[in-house]
């Protein structure tokens, strides 16, 4: 299955160590070093790689890089909060600290380019230049400009963008020069062997840890793909795997006895730390002490709220979940009987849960909370104060903002077993 | 005082909570220099702890100050503090992070726009804000430390960022942050305190999954509320050291405001520390407690008073003391009758609870030996008390300091703005000294401004005001007013300047919300409130 790059003008010693490395990406390995060509012939001037989560872009654009030893500058876009960032790493890196003093405050695109051709003529290069920009569909959001700049940058340097969005979320409205895309494929499940089982521990074997890779992809493929979560798990469980190994109890060999002590183990795991609902951390203290049930994240959704932010909660999820002309029936002690008109009777089906809650005017929220304190209390500012704490805590959330033009309007945002829970909790005090 | 107060407060926060997170971060910091396997493969999360510190919003501050402070003396000097008013967009979080990681000021595109253009030199004094200056400092830092330091640890101390209130922050510069944290974390030993006032649920609202994987994230709870509170009570208020205590009812009206509106303990000092400035009565104070506490806590509290006179070398204390001491002798000696029902100091509420039921049964109880008892140690040190500590009724300018009226403090501390309102409507010779104003209850003067005389008259009309009526009727009270004359021709007549004033009232009181536009009658607004005076 492995290939070999060949390519003339690359040392061959060092295309050997890349393809090592680039296991199951022999296929766009090769297709990057044929476009990028020998380093002292132009390449093409913009480069769009594509593909999921953890499908190798970086690692393979990194490795050759670094193995083939080009000039190159990487920069992630996430960092870049201005233009200005992006410009100065790429002379850092080109260039090196003094390039990157000489950009003025501010720098447009053309102060970038300028410096740029000042710098490269007075080192001049034989090898092409590579930039690489790392999630480039944060570049949408920058300057309407930079995008097609960066993507005509011919004459100075080659542009490698990758991001997981197909290059027809990124074409701008103007139009530009159009790069060329590569897709890198997700890993199937043997290549995920491959690759999962190349970091094996010092101190097993190369099979026993590609059996144990041959399980956990077994329980988990169906689940996840991506290679990053994959590997995090397989260092997380191994030691679990091993015990029984490392006790004696059994052989390396001995794969139905492995497979029964790991099993429940994988499947616990797969409740929790893959979800992240525990940390790293934790799991392994889990494994040391063997606890018995594990409480991740979702589990702690008890609050303790103040008496009145109670009440005010429970009114707010009333007047989300009831439609406003039933207030008169729940709240008011003696009303008449509400006609039914032939438009509710056609609705009545929908279950209000199932819609969302609905928002509703701030004076709606105070009537239903005045009659559901069963106390007298008169209306304070503390209680307008604990309805912005509600609101900050993303219990309730404010929807309009016109305020004070138009009496603000709320919606509820947690769901029903919060407010079950803080009822039951509320009733018994 | 307030020091000494402040003090005994940190002592008094969850210390067990911050000994764990300074565990927590020496664990970190440990566990990143191992070379084994397991550790390398963990080597590319952050560390996160994430404190649930509960809705009491107020005390938030002070415990992060101290925890600060406390990761400062002991673990790592590179402790910077976030709060989410301050970091709304990417750019202002990094600038913070730096500004407070390294002590620098930072470099900001946007600011200083009239400064000459120096190009070349300008950019060696300030700082870019981006990680990698972080990560360039860090390791300057660390090779000058290297050649002094002792261990590994003090070597490469982790750089701890603490973001205060987690909820209030925009999940996507959080998300964005620590995309780029996450890639420096190979070289800049990062770790992360979240500070989150509901449930750790949170986190996961906040952070997709492709993030929180980025993270350890490891959960710390603090003490509850209530346990809090009564943690500082003890440690503040009953302890017989303390100078400062309030009336009985005064605390109930304090302790009420606690339990429902706010779980602020700080709020709580902080209005203690206002009324402390005047001196409770004491004798009060004291015999409502001494009445409420059980048996033992009784004897240990009058065990410390017999500690607290004992160096007192006057000759009053010590007979004081010895009758004390005969009373602690007969205290022991009673037989282990049934003490009055009262529960363990373990919930607040109860606590209340049993003071309002105390009060109403009091009397109809039949006095055990040991209330009897009870009763006259309570009495003996009500005189004790009341002979050497003289009451401060006795004392002049005690108007200034005696402060037990409940009533007063429920007005102050719980603002009512619309009773307020209503009430400088209704009478406002309540703040405007004047004369003129003074009126009975329920009539308006003619010389009241105009708001106070449309507002009376509005109080009249039913759910919906007709406005030119409203209108007529105010030129008539006015023009009362300007000239006394009922029979002169333009009397009643509106004319512009009127109308004027009249309108400014109207929307005056459409701002304050008393009435409304409504679209039901043409010309009519609407009333909001009712009830008022």
């Amino acid at each position: 299955m492995a290939g070999r790059l060949e390519h003339p003008g690359y040392d061959e010693e060092k295309l050997r160590i890349v393809s090592e490395q680039l296991p199951c990406r022999e296929v766009q390995a090769g297709a990057l070093l044929s476009l990028m060509g020998q380093p002292q012939q132009y390449c093409y001037p913009s480069l769009f790689i594509y593909g999921h989560r953890a499908s190798g872009k970086s690692h393979v654009v990194n490795t050759l890089m670094k193995e083939l030893e080009l000039p190159h500058a990487t920069v992630s876009c996430v960092e870049c909060i201005s233009a200005a960032l992006l410009f100065e790493q790429v002379l850092l890196a080109f260039f090196g600290c003094d390039a990157a003093s000489l950009l003025p405050r501010s720098p447009s695109l053309s102060d970038f380019v300028r410096i740029y051709r000042q710098q490269a003529s007075q080192s001049p290069a034989e090898q092409t230049r590579y930039i690489v920009l790392e999630k480039a569909e944060l570049l949408r959001d920058a300057d309407a400009n930079l995008l097609p700049a960066l993507l005509r940058l011919q004459e100075l340097v080659s542009i490698f963008l990758y991001s997981e969005i197909v290059w027809d979320k990124f074409r701008p409205n103007t139009g530009c020069f159009e790069p060329l895309l590569l897709h890198f494929p997700d890993y199937s499940k043997g290549e995920l062997q491959q690759i999962l089982s190349k970091d094996r521990h010092p101190s097993y074997s190369a099979e026993f840890y590609s059996s144990y890779v041959h399980i956990l992809l077994g329980v988990f493929y169906a689940v996840c793909r991506d290679l990053r979560e994959l590997r995090h798990l397989a260092a997380l469980n191994f030691s679990k795997f091993c015990e029984p190994v490392a006790a004696g109890k059994a052989k390396e060999t001995d794969a139905h006895k492995l497979w029964k002590n790991i099993e429940p183990h994988l499947k616990k795991a797969m409740q929790t730390v893959y979800l992240r609902e525990v940390s790293s951390l934790q799991w392994e203290q889990m494994e040391e002490h063997d606890a018995g049930a594990l409480r991740g994240l979702s589990a702690h959704t008890h609050v303790e709220l103040p008496y009145y932010s109670k009440f005010l909660l429970i009114a707010a999820y009333l007047a989300s979940y009831n439609p406003a002309r039933t207030d008169k029936r729940f709240f008011v002690k003696h009303h008449g009987k509400i006609k039914k008109t032939n438009f509710l009777k056609k609705n009545e089906k929908t279950s209000n849960h199932l819609l969302g809650p609905k928002p509703f005017p701030l004076d709606r929220l105070l009537a239903i909370f005045y009659s559901v304190v069963d106390s007298r209390v008169a209306p304070t500012a503390s209680i307008f104060s604990q309805r912005d704490m509600s609101v900050k805590f993303v219990l309730i959330t404010c929807v309009n903002i016109c305020f004070p033009l138009q009496i603000p309007e709320f919606k509820v945002a947690v769901f029903l077993f919060l407010c079950r829970f803080v009822l039951f909790t509320s009733f018994a005090l | 005082p307030s020091e000494r107060k402040k003090q005994k407060k940190t002592q008094g926060c969850p210390k067990n909570i911050l000994d764990s997170l300074l565990e927590f971060t020496r664990k970190c910091s440990s566990t990143r220099q191992h070379s084994d396997w397991a550790s390398q493969m963990r080597a590319s999360e952050i560390p996160t702890a994430a404190l649930v510190l509960g809705v009491n919003v107020p005390d938030h501050d002070l415990t992060f100050q101290s925890l600060s402070e406390l990761l400062r003396d002991s673990v790592t000097p590179h402790v910077a503090s976030l709060q989410a008013k301050e970091c709304g967009a990417l750019k202002q979080l990094m600038k913070r992070v730096l500004e407070r990681v390294m002590g620098t000021v930072v470099d900001d595109d946007e600011e200083e726009e009239e400064e000459v253009q120096q190009p070349g030199s300008r950019r060696h004094h300030s700082v870019l804000c981006s990680l990698q200056a972080l990560c360039d400092w860090y390791s300057s830092k660390t090779k000058k430390r290297s050649s002094a330091a002792v261990d590994e640890q003090h070597r490469q101390p982790p750089v701890v960022i603490i973001f205060k209130d987690l909820e209030a922050f925009n999940p996507r510069v959080l998300q964005d942050f620590i995309l780029i944290c996450s890639r420096y974390v190979q070289r800049l030993p990062l770790m992360f305190i979240f500070g989150i006032a509901t449930a750790p649920s949170t986190i996961r609202h906040m952070l997709p999954n492709s993030v929180s994987s980025l993270l350890c994230i490891e959960l710390f709870q603090s003490l509850s509320c209530t346990q809090h509170l009564t943690t500082v009570i003890d440690k503040l208020i009953l302890t017989s050291n303390f100078p400062f205590k309030l009336s009985g009812r005064v605390m109930q009206v304090l302790v009420s405001i606690f339990l429902y509106h706010d779980f602020s303990v700080r709020n709580f000092i902080k209005d203690d520390d206002t009324l402390a400035l005047c001196r409770a009565e004491l004798v009060l104070t004291t015999v409502v407690f001494l009445r409420m506490l059980a048996k033992d806590e009784l004897i240990s509290l009058l065990q410390k008073c017999a500690e607290v006179l004992q160096p007192v070398k006057s000759k009053q204390m010590k007979n004081a003391r010895v009758q004390l001491e005969e009373l602690l002798a007969k205290f022991k000696q009673l037989d282990e009758v049934a003490a009055p029902d009262l529960q363990k100091k373990t919930d607040l509420f109860q606590l209340q609870k049993t003071l309002l039921e105390m009060n109403e049964s009091r009397r109809s109880k039949r006095r055990s030996p040991f209330e009897l008892l009870r009763n006259e140690a309570v009495e003996f040190i009500d005189s004790l008390v009341k002979n050497h500590l003289s009451p401060p009724e006795s004392k002049p300018l005690y108007e200034v300091c005696y402060y037990s009226s409940s009533a007063t403090v429920r007005r102050h501390l719980n603002a009512t703005p619309r009773t307020s309102i209503q009430a400088a409507l209704g009478r406002p010779y309540n703040y405007i000294q004047n004369d003129s104003l003074k009126a009975e209850d329920g009539t308006v003067s003619n010389a009241a401004p105009d708001i106070c005389i449309a507002y009376k008259l509005h109080l009249e009309c039913g759910r919906l005001i007709n406005l030119y009526d409203w209108l007529e009727a105010y030129s008539t009270v006015v023009s009362a007013a300007e000239d006394g004359d009922p029979d002169s021709d333009g009397f009643g007549k509106v004319d512009e300047v009127k109308h004027a004033r009249f309108i400014r009232a109207v929307s005056e009181l459409e701002f304050l919300g008393f009435i409304k536009a409504t679209r039901k009658k043409t010309d009519h607004v609407a009333r909001l409130t009712w009830g008022g005076c």
